[in-house]
């Protein structure tokens, strides 16, 4: 049962930080789906930085910075040239398919993953830490207190309050003197930023290497739970746990239950459109997600 | 303004290639010779050529997938499972419905897979019009679903018995589709049997065709595309928007469907799980490049099958450049082409109109 619970946790924690990630994008108004991009970045630039620096925190740093950076190619196309946000980060996917195995092979030679790291940060590899927090990695840790976090930026900040602001009515917002484009540009960063983080462990806090593709589509997981927790973080966090738990479950049943493995990963899918439909109760996405937004314009209707 | 629709993917594609080019360079190869290694492979002779159609066949199917759903002004991100759907059923009929002489299980085949891509796009299309969901997100999720789906079916009722990796039993052999050296040997024409360029890529290049005049030349397709520019302005002349949505998302379901048809009946003969590398998402940057228009997501599709071609070429014959780095051209290529909205003054948006949030 321990185990359980410790294996749901840690199946849970990319999908946290990717899900918090997610929340601060799609609350000002820029739809994010390239979490799962942004995973797949980060959990290459984690282990590659790791691997030529001899310290795993470096590579978690690295990851975040990483994040961002391509969080900010989202940011200026969608922001600055006003692209299409789906299209953006269907791109960003496309591209984090191609870009770390042709990195891996241009570096080390391989088909597509990094060479094993020395320290994985499956603990804190500082002694005293260890003795206290030693069950997880920091990463797990990071991810719990993302979500109070993310809470208190969020709904108790006046930054927080132009972020809902630009989400919900980014032309009210601009007429108050909020800089739309600053809020949301600052948004997507983040989203990257926490992507990168989760993919991060997904590479570095429990293995020692990178694979090609090992996100595997867990960047539209968080995005499910993000969904189904109503974007919220406390919702997210609950969603993610759920999903964690329901993956570590049903590996253990594998063999001895009835129900196949593939329902049980198919769950968190459903859950979500029924979440969206109104039959778990209604999830109302940001108003203005995902529209465009052109300061010259007077109003929604232009 | 014509001459404008088709700079912007040929501006795009040219800074996904040039950009791709720096990267080449930055690991040591010279970008010149790779990409004429590429093109050449992929253009140069009447095999490399063959490849490069049998490559753009699926293409070809998600494009234009993509494309009539836009139309329709609807985002259809989840051809990828419903062309595993499709391909699944398409091999489950080619096997279980071979007392049919050819004449009749090949155009039973084809239709049963685009009718289950089609019921897998309408339903998303369903609970757009009734509960007023975003199709982004619910194609999104309906693609994991399908893959869980058939992924269960696969491993389990339908594995091939005896056999160790994910895959249905063969289909009858009067499934088959006919392949390219077949269809060219009465022309004189030699080609190895085993190049996987087959019929169904006559059956895209139709699509096309068909697409092209129901789009431009019908009522239905006039509707659809009012419904796509206007949906308001649709209703109050009269036509039924929401059977259009419905319509437009079975319809590009259909199409994604298709691609079972080359996969299924013209290549593996079975169902072989994993078999898709994301041709649904790269339907979508087909379709984008295309810009929505049956021949545009041809010729992209036949550029895309090119460099998929050439850069498994330029993996084998090169050191340091991997087939990936197609992937990275061709992300580079939509970034730009997403981006571009700025020059032209016009949003190069998959919506034809903005009315109402993704997710």
């Amino acid at each position: 049962m321990d185990v359980l619970i410790a294996s749901g946790i840690r199946l849970a924690t990319p999908l946290t930080l990717a899900a918090i990630g997610g929340l601060f994008s799609e609350r000002s108004g820029i739809v994010n789906i390239a979490l799962e991009g942004l995973m797949l970045f980060g959990a290459f630039v984690a282990a590659t930085a790791a691997y030529y620096s001899g310290n795993p925190w470096f590579g978690v740093l690295m990851a975040a910075v990483a994040g961002g950076a391509i969080a900010h190619i989202h940011g200026l196309v969608c922001i600055k040239f006003k692209g299409d946000h789906i299209v953006s980060g269907i791109a960003i996917n496309i591209l984090a398919l191609g870009a770390p195995p042709f990195l891996a092979l241009a570096l080390f030679g391989t088909t597509g993953s990094t060479p094993e790291i020395g320290r994985s940060l499956r603990t804190w590899n500082v002694a005293w830490l260890d003795s206290l927090l030693g069950a997880y990695s920091p990463l797990v840790y990071l991810s719990w207190v993302a979500v109070p976090l993310a809470y208190l930026l969020v709904y108790r900040t006046r930054f927080g309050l132009r972020l809902r602001a630009c989400g919900e009515n980014p032309w009210a917002a601009e007429t108050a003197g909020v800089n739309v484009a600053a809020v949301r540009y600052i948004a997507v960063l983040l989203s990257g930023v926490f992507a990168g983080l989760g993919g991060a462990f997904l590479s570095i806090g429990y293995g020692t290497s990178f694979v090609r593709n090992m996100t595997a589509g867990r960047g539209f997981l968080a995005l499910a739970a993000l969904i189904f927790g109503k974007w919220t973080p406390g919702g997210a966090l609950l969603a993610c746990l759920l999903f964690g738990f329901a993956d570590a479950f049903q590996m253990r049943l594998q063999g001895v239950g009835q129900i196949p493995p593939q329902f049980v990963q198919m769950l968190p899918y459903v859950l979500s459109m029924l979440v969206l439909v109104g039959a778990v109760g209604r999830a109302r996405p940001p108003a203005a997600l995902g529209r465009a937004y052109d300061r010259e314009q007077s109003s929604a209707g232009g | 303004m014509k001459l404008r629709v088709v700079l912007i993917p040929i501006a795009g594609i040219a800074i996904g290639l040039g950009l791709g080019g720096l990267i080449v360079k930055a690991v040591g190869e010279s970008p010149v010779e790779t990409w004429k290694l590429l093109f050449t492979s992929s253009f140069g002779s009447l095999t490399g050529i063959c490849h490069t159609l049998f490559n753009a066949t699926p293409l070809i199917f998600t494009g234009l997938a993509v494309a009539v759903a836009f139309r329709g002004g609807l985002f259809n991100i989840g051809a990828e499972g419903q062309l595993i759907l499709a391909a699944f059923v398409a091999a489950w009929a080619g096997s279980r419905l071979s007392f049919l002489p050819g004449l009749f299980l090949i155009p039973v085949c084809i239709l049963l897979a685009a009718v289950a891509g089609g019921v897998w796009g309408a339903i998303p299309g369903a609970l757009k019009v009734r509960f007023g969901v975003h199709e982004v997100i619910n194609t999104i999720m309906m693609n994991f679903i399908a893959i869980g789906i058939v992924n269960y079916l696969v491993t389990g009722p339908f594995l091939a018995p005896g056999d160790q990796i994910p895959e249905t039993v063969p289909i009858s052999p009067a499934a088959h589709l006919p392949r390219a050296a077949r269809l060219l040997a009465p022309f004189g024409v030699e080609l190895p049997s085993s190049l996987p360029l087959n019929a169904s890529f006559l059956i895209a290049v139709a699509a096309c065709v068909v697409l092209y005049l129901f789009l431009f030349r019908t009522k239905w397709g006039f509707e659809l595309r009012a419904v796509g520019l206007n949906p308001e302005a649709a209703r109050a002349a009269g036509i039924n928007v929401a059977k259009n949505v419905v319509l437009a998302m079975a319809l590009s379901g259909a199409l994604a469907g298709m691609v079972a048809v080359n996969e299924v009946m013209g290549y593996r003969y079975r169902y072989y799980d994993g078999f898709s590398p994301g041709y649904g998402f790269l339907g979508i940057a087909v379709a984008l490049l295309g810009r929505n228009h049956p021949f545009g997501v041809l010729c992209t599709a036949i550029l895309f099958g090119a460099l998929v071609h050439g850069g498994l070429t330029v993996d084998m014959l090169t050191e340091r450049v991997s087939r990936d780095i197609v992937y990275i051209v061709q992300g580079i290529t939509i970034v730009a082409v997403a981006g571009a909205a700025v020059l032209g003054r016009k949003r190069i948006t998959m919506r034809a109109r903005e009315t109402d949030a993704p997710l």
